[in-house]
């Protein structure tokens, strides 16, 4: 589609981090493949260089292979966040570990939240354990309404975990961007038509001038990808209205490469998003009225937008730094609220590697990214969790700080020694 | 400036004393002024049930009992029976419930529910009074806005009752008021009946940082460090002391009464045990301060808050008798909330101390089971072996506990309050939803029915229309 030289983009990355993985095949699995395949039971995924190598009911994988024992239990695609802040900040109310935004800057579109992406960060192995294999990384807005652009990195804590940067811009046009941008929609609006006339006007209208109508020289130059359809553009809208506003700026700008996170009265106009092939990444968990831009929100939101033929992925957009692994059970969620099993996984793996142009993933077959999890129970499912988990063909450690501090701290018996000692 | 207050106070209370029945929150008994504990009771009465006899369900009594295919029998708002068989009454409400699980209604002790309502604008935020650090004087109750949109849909998760809590701006946030989730005009109309009244006190971050770093001073003023905060806490308490002294002394001997102070009658009143003390406190180190300061000044913690710590000291929870209101895994959002663990709620179990499921969220308090069922499957995978049956008591019976209403609420006991909840299923499972929730007998949410679904005012007219469009 139009998104064709961003895709390139991320095959590549994806072929560059598979190189160093192992042959493990994992047998007598209930796999959920994401394709036209559906579930296979007792089937086994074979995994080499990193890939997919074989699968099927049928399917025997080279003798000599490592085997595991999937006892029935169920093998998904690792799970694909679309929206979080996780590895950009450590500590939530400290401003000095957290890279999400900075309310001082001149800049917009120019910040890159991978500059401040720590693949060491607590919080991505907290998330990898959960069966969280793939995140999006969006900045936040701190002082315009263009936060700055996004990466796609994997949840190895591997220091070339970021597989792809600058993957979108974010951009928040509800009311958080509105306050930014001055104190209201219509100032909101006329900063961002001002940010495409920069970016367009780019390099010409900064010959006389460091400063555009919106945006600095540096994020002129920044923007021009997305105001070309090169580039992803997420934006943050919930309100019917606002909908309206994004899929009226898509059809002014038919190149555009848009996607709508929020989206909570999206149901209003589900079919109009849907016309508008504009795909939405929402939280199911979002049911209240909690401003006047979401007075429509409800848990059927997710099954109306899907029923509607609306590309939607699912995210939990609440606390996205630390908790983005939580996006499991905003679809189990969704599925509680009449989503179908296969579409509130699909939401969570394949849509999102749709809207990303990761290609080779989402689904588990023949020659894609082998990230895989196996779980103990219905991945759906609050009580189940991985047993085990992959990125790139290889296994991972379901260990994090706070599996430390649990095994510390499980016998409190300090007659010996302090705890201190239990390392 | 207190003290001026106090000197004011004093006179104005002489002269209600002597008027006689002039006084608005004081009365008289016999020719002794007595302080109203009371003055804005509660209104709430059960609505109208019929004797409900639901069928076949699995049933969690609660208190650690599990029952296939068991009846409950619901009888003028009681529960009146939890048995394998029962013999329906006549003109009972029969409902198959097969396949079907019963448990208490789900209590939640932490929420802001009304105090920071839906939707979230300026003018809602009446959940913190930060213009001191003591604010022992402001009560909850007054700042519930009663058409709070989340109402309804906790009601929807089951929840039949709830404690709402002032925030943790203040080392005392004031009192927080327990509640019956049934919709009301009033407060009054949901206040639980002869429920105690609680205060909310909080430790660490919170305090020091609205104060000691508050309003764009520095620094702002005290307390400024967690020193400033014990300081800030046993200053409070000392003036307590003294205070229910005056009071003592009055009761026993006559003459003068005290002067009044609304800031002092609550702490006084947890000096008494009248109220409870529920206290925001995150790291283990602070916890275990806190209980050697309440025996200092003679009082008790009833539940830590949030207790993101608790497993580090679950033994110490145990042998004081506190229970920890807690996540099942929320983390990292500041410093104190750091070393926030999975299995945190089946660790303070196993060490015999009381856990409790809380949300002090308007969306978490919609799925509290879920949130229990997390923390008990990542418990089992750590070894710690707890039966659906105990795992419940931290959705009811300990909540409840913790709130002082056990007796009326909390399991399904006979005599017992009705407030019961039918789910569709295994309620540990995502995919199960309350499907009936009844408070003291009477059915206050039906799903999908659109006549026993609440609709608050303020979401009339509007898009989403309380979720039924």
């Amino acid at each position: 589609m139009i998104r064709k030289i961003l895709l390139s983009a991320a095959a590549s990355a994806a072929i560059a981090l598979g190189a160093a993985a192992q042959n493990v095949a994992i047998v007598n699995a209930k796999v959920w493949t994401g394709t036209d395949a559906g579930t296979l039971e007792n089937a086994t995924v074979y995994i080499s260089n990193g890939e997919v190598a074989g699968l099927g009911v049928n399917f025997a994988p080279p003798s000599g292979t490592e085997l595991i024992d999937a006892e029935g239990n169920w093998v998904t695609p690792g799970i694909f966040s679309p929206f979080s802040r996780t590895g950009i900040v450590e500590v939530g109310a400290e401003d000095s570990t957290n890279d999400t935004n900075a309310a001082g800057t001149q800049f917009s579109v120019a910040l890159r939240a991978s500059d401040g992406f720590n693949p060491a960060a607590t919080t991505i192995d907290v998330t990898r354990i959960e069966g969280v294999t793939r995140i999006a990384v969006a900045p936040a807005n701190g002082a315009s309404l263009i936060a700055g652009q996004g990466f796609i990195a994997d949840t190895t804590g591997d220091a070339d975990s970021i597989s792809y940067d600058r993957a979108f811009v974010y951009v928040d046009l509800g009311e958080n961007g509105a306050g930014l941008a001055g104190g209201s929609r219509p100032a909101a609006w006329a900063s961002l038509r001002g940010a495409f006339a920069d970016a367009r006007g780019y390099p010409a209208r900064f010959m006389a001038h460091n400063e555009g109508d919106t945006l600095t020289r540096a994020d002129a130059q920044a923007f021009g990808r997305a105001v070309r359809g090169q580039q992803l553009m997420i934006i943050a809208a919930r309100r019917a209205s606002d909908l309206r506003m994004v899929m009226d700026l898509k059809e002014e700008n038919p190149n555009l490469n848009l996607a709508i996170v929020g989206a909570d009265e999206g149901w209003i106009v589900a079919d109009e998003l849907a016309d508008a092939g504009i795909p939405v990444i929402i939280d199911p968990f979002q049911n209240l009225p909690a401003s006047f831009s979401q007075l429509g929100a409800t848990s059927k939101n997710a099954e109306r937008l899907i029923d509607a033929g609306v590309t939607t992925a699912f995210a939990h957009l609440g606390s996205n730094s630390h908790q983005a692994r939580l996006v499991l059970q905003s679809a189990g969620n969704a599925a509680a609220n009449g989503v179908s099993f296969d579409d509130a996984m699909a939401a969570m793996t394949t849509v999102p590697a749709a809207i990303f142009e990761v290609e080779n993933y989402g689904t588990i077959e023949r020659g894609h990214t082998a990230d895989l999890v196996l779980w103990d129970g219905d991945p759906l499912e609050v009580s189940s969790a991985p047993i085990a988990v992959f990125i790139d063909g290889e296994a991972q450690s379901l260990e994090s700080r706070q599996t430390k501090l649990r095994d510390r701290y499980l016998d409190l018996d300090e007659s010996e020694k302090p705890l201190a000692y239990k390392n | 400036m207190k003290k001026l207050f106090f000197v004011l106070g004093s006179a104005a209370l002489a002269l209600a004393g002597c008027g006689g029945g002039g006084g608005d929150d004081t009365s008289s008994n016999g020719d002794k002024v007595e302080i109203d504990r009371n003055p804005f009771p509660s209104t709430y009465a059960p609505y109208p049930s019929t004797v409900t006899l639901l069928k076949d369900a699995t049933v969690l009594d609660g208190i650690g009992g599990q029952i296939e295919n068991g009846d409950v029998l619901l009888v003028d708002g009681k529960i009146s029976e939890v048995a394998e068989d029962i013999g329906a009454p006549d003109g009972a409400t029969v409902i198959d419930a097969s396949g079907k699980w019963v448990t208490p209604g789900i209590i939640d002790n932490h929420s802001h529910l009304g105090v920071y309502p839906s939707p979230s604008v300026s003018a809602h935020g009446d959940g913190n009074e930060i213009s001191a650090p003591v604010t022992a004087e402001v009560w909850a109750e007054h700042g519930i806005w009663p058409q709070d949109p989340g109402f309804p849909r906790a009601l929807a998760g089951g929840v039949t009752s709830m404690q709402i809590l002032p925030g943790s701006a203040n080392l005392f946030g004031g009192r927080g008021v327990t509640l019956k989730n049934v919709p009301a005009r009033t407060v009054q109309g949901m206040k639980f009946p002869d429920a105690p009244y609680t205060l909310k006190m909080a430790c660490g971050e919170n305090p020091k940082r609205v104060y000691g770093y508050g309003g764009g001073r520095f620094p702002g003023g005290a307390p400024y460090s967690r020193m400033g905060n014990v300081a800030g806490y046993r200053t409070a308490w000392a003036k307590a002391v003294e205070y229910k002294r005056k009071w003592d002394k009055y009761a026993d001997e006559g003459g003068d009464p005290p002067a009044r102070d609304l800031e002092l009658d609550t702490l006084m009143g947890v000096l008494n045990g009248d109220i409870l003390v529920h206290m925001h406190c995150y790291r283990a180190d602070e916890m275990a301060q806190i209980m050697d300061m309440s025996q200092e000044f003679g009082y008790k913690v009833t539940s830590f808050h949030h207790a993101v710590e608790s497993y580090k000291i679950a033994d110490k929870l145990a042998e004081y008798g506190a229970c920890s209101a807690m996540w099942a895994d929320w983390w990292g959002f500041k410093m104190e909330a750091y070393d926030g663990v999975r299995e945190n709620i089946p660790m303070v179990h196993k060490a015999g101390a009381c856990a409790i499921v809380h949300s002090d969220d308007d969306i978490g308090i919609q799925r509290l089971n879920q949130e229990a069922s997390k923390a008990l499957s990542d418990g089992r995978r750590a070894g710690i072996e707890i039966s659906d049956a105990d795992a419940w008591q931290w959705l009811s019976a300990n909540p409840a506990k913790s709130l002082g209403v056990f007796d009326q609420t909390g399991s399904l006991e006979a005599g017992k309050d009705a407030d019961v909840v039918l789910w569709s299923g295994d309620p540990f499972s995502v995919y199960t939803q309350a499907e009936k929730v009844f408070v003291d007998g009477a059915l206050m949410y039906d799903r999908g029915n659109p006549d026993v679904t609440p609709v608050m005012d303020f979401e009339l007219g509007q898009p989403g229309e309380g979720e039924l469009k």
